[in-house]
């Protein structure tokens, strides 16, 4: 007889109780497993990761903190194995600051101070007063200007005394500040159909983005140079940041026009089916969303930019890394200061730089409204 | 029609404009009327331009820079200088940017003769040389067979260098650098067996080695670079005021007057040539368009050329440059100014 077949599942009358999770699979241990030692190869890749940092930070903070000099008058005085930041002390200053008159640091630096709530209207929104602060950001240029350069009685300060990081920021932000408006004007001029627009614009673009920057700076300092006349010279700083606005402009412009590109036609035509002149058309539908897309190529560029600015080394302005190599040649620190004063130089690129990139990857997670 | 005849009058005032340029003779009233003299300087070499502790600008050049402003100005810090590369120097001069180039600037027949610039004489007598390791047992250049050369690129020295092999019949290997630093740098980590480069610049990195006796510089130079302060062709007053303070400055060390001293003798000494020079004897100030206490001022501004020497290159300081060529004639070097009279 066949006995009843047997119920392949049963009813539990009761719960079996939680229970941690392995160590292997959290906490330290746990993060270790995952995300240092889940094969063969990625142990590898761990312990040669450590054994290089291993070899090279020991000695590299023993070069720059431990073993290192930070006083003295002379490099002759840096005696230890380590870096000579001996100099850092009488130097700062003229690294920070340049050429410009001690008595009037101070305007550069209320100028710096004006920029942060210069910059915050420009960046975030929901920020108080924005209505005001937004003309405030449009009108700090010239506040800027008047600061650093003087007139309206205060003293005046030729711009070939900016020098140091200042230069560098003035020039940078200037850089930035115009190239972003004058890029998307370029991009929307490409893609105009007026013709003598759209050919002015690929002109434009493709002579500029054609030469090396250096060779726009050379231009600028010396072929400008003999159609002035005798004694009379446009500031240098001025050429220098007309040459490098255009520049990057050039850049922007492709990059605004990639975005551009990737927005469907049909935005295009419902906008137009709206009754939306053109630059509503632009400003309401299609600019939000290509300069949206086009975020990493901005800062991209943006930081490019900012660094080029060192290249006004060669026109004989000096900036941070023109400092750095001043110093190099004074006979009290000769040999001494190769490595430190491009290091010193290097931090200060490096802090600005990075809080750009931090800031572009802040601004892609708010405005990102399609893979949420 | 029209537009051709504006674009005509365009050109013509370029071209009125330019020829302004170029035939502008009265540097000295422009420079008067500014009150300010604009001198060309280097971006930067050990001993020559550097700026100190309070971003002022020194060195051997700019001494010069500072007497010319003296004797033209009376004021030796009314100066405005303009740094300038390699690339940009003679343009800026040329241009009228500056009214005198004082940037280790080596007389050459193209320079003086093409680019339309006016070399006023020679502040320093420079020339190519090599330095190498003791422990490589070489005692003379033209032993270097085989060397590996460490060279900055771009620049003369290249040059001199293929040619002083190529008539030794010598076979040398180029290890080529960018920049003086680096070529410095790279020499240290023995990356090459001897470097090259002007020999004021070879004692100055010797100097900065942490153990200097283990290098030798070797006796031979191979090249001739004398360097100069210069001017604008066609302004030959300009010209001879640059000239002349230069040969005031050399001409102080050879009669003994010092920074220190120049006010004292300035009432009148029974040296003929130190009152004409001072100008308690003769014209010659005027002669020059100058005041007639034009010396008196350049040299009260740095020294006399002695002075200059030795407090920015000399054997006292990091560079500790030997006079050697530099010295007067009567030291048994080749610097001699033709006399004040």
């Amino acid at each position: 007889m066949k006995s009843a077949p047997r119920p392949f599942f049963r009813n539990r009358d009761q719960m079996i109780p939680g229970r941690p999770a392995p160590v292997t699979q959290v906490g330290v241990l746990g993060w270790l497993r995952t995300n240092l030692f889940s094969s063969w190869f990625n142990t590898l890749l761990t312990v040669a990761a450590l054994v290089l940092l291993w070899r090279i930070v020991p000695p590299l903070l023993g070069w720059t903190v431990f073993n290192a000099d930070f006083s003295g008058e002379t490099g002759e005085e840096c005696t230890a194995a380590g870096a000579c930041w001996a100099w850092v002390d009488q130097r700062i200053n003229q690294f920070l600051y340049g050429f410009y008159p001690p008595r009037a640091y101070w305007r550069v630096n209320v100028a710096l101070l004006l920029l942060i709530p210069a910059v915050a209207y420009v960046l975030f929104d929901k920020l108080p007063y924005a209505k005001y602060g937004r003309w405030y950001s449009l009108s700090y240029p010239v506040i800027a200007a008047i600061l650093l350069i003087g007139g309206f009685g205060i003293e005046r300060v030729p711009t070939d005394q900016f020098g140091g990081f200042m230069l560098n920021l003035v020039a940078g932000l200037a850089g930035i500040a115009l190239s972003l408006p004058i890029g998307i004007l370029l991009a929307l001029g490409r893609r105009a159909k007026l013709p003598v627009v759209r050919y002015a614009s690929v002109i434009f673009i493709e002579v500029v983005r054609g030469v090396p920057l250096i060779t726009l700076l050379f231009v600028a300092i010396i072929i400008l140079e003999l159609f002035l006349p005798p004694r009379v010279s446009l500031a240098q700083l001025v050429r220098v940041m007309v040459m490098i606005t255009a520049f990057s402009s050039a850049y922007m412009s492709e990059v605004i026009r990639g975005g551009l590109q990737s927005i469907p036609s049909g935005q295009d035509e419902a906008a137009q089916a709206m009754g939306l002149s053109y630059w509503k058309k632009m400003r309401l539908v299609i600019l939000p969303q290509a300069l949206k897309i086009s975020i990493p190529g901005i800062v991209n560029t943006f930081i490019g930019l900012f660094k080029d600015t060192t290249l006004v080394v060669t026109i004989g302005l000096f900036d941070i890394l023109g400092q750095a190599r001043l110093l190099q040649t004074n006979p009290d620190w000769i040999g001494k200061v190769d490595h430190e004063t491009f290091l010193l130089a290097a931090l200060f690129f490096f802090v600005i730089c990075f809080s750009m990139s931090r800031y572009s990857i802040n601004l892609e997670r708010r405005l990102d409204t399609t893979r949420r | 029609m029209r537009t051709t005849n504006w674009a005509k009058g365009a050109v013509m005032a370029l071209a009125i404009a330019m020829a302004g340029v170029s035939a502008h003779a009265g540097t000295l009233e422009d420079v008067q009327s500014a009150g300010v003299l604009k001198c060309g300087i280097n971006t930067g070499l050990a001993g020559f331009a550097y700026t100190d502790d309070m971003g002022t600008w020194t060195g051997f050049d700019v001494a010069y820079c500072r007497a010319v402003a003296a004797a033209v100005l009376g004021d030796p810090d009314a100066i405005e200088f303009v740094v300038l590369t390699g690339k940009t120097r003679f343009p800026a001069l040329q241009a009228g940017e500056i009214d005198v180039l004082a940037r280790n600037t080596t007389w050459t027949l193209s320079r003086d003769v093409d680019l339309g610039l006016t070399f006023v004489g020679v502040n320093y007598y420079d020339g190519q040389g090599f330095i190498g390791r003791k422990a490589l047992g070489v005692m003379s250049a033209t032993e270097l067979d085989g060397a590996s050369v460490c060279i900055q690129t771009g620049t003369t020295t290249e040059l001199n260098l293929a040619d002083f092999f190529r008539t030794n019949n010598m076979e040398y290997e180029p290890v080529p650098i960018e920049t003086n630093a680096e070529a410095r740098a790279a020499y240290e980590a023995d990356r090459c067996d001897v470097y090259t480069t002007d020999a004021s610049g070879l004692a100055a990195t010797k100097a900065t080695f942490d153990d200097p006796d283990a290098h030798i510089v070797y006796p031979e130079v191979i090249s001739k670079e004398p360097l100069g302060p210069l001017v604008r062709h066609g302004d030959d007053q300009w010209a001879d005021i640059a000239r002349w303070v230069l040969n005031a400055l050399i001409i102080a060390e050879e009669l003994g007057v010092t920074q220190g001293n120049v006010e004292r003798l300035a009432g009148g000494t029974d040296h003929p040539e130190i009152n004409r020079m001072l100008g308690s004897e003769g014209s010659y100030g005027e002669m020059l368009g100058l005041a007639s206490d034009w010396a008196v001022h350049a040299i009260k501004a740095e020294g006399n050329y002695a002075e200059i020497f030795d407090r920015y290159i000399g054997p006292d300081t990091r560079l500790g440059l030997q006079r050697g060529l530099n010295a007067l004639y009567k030291d048994g070097g080749i610097l001699y100014a033709p006399p004040f009279r």
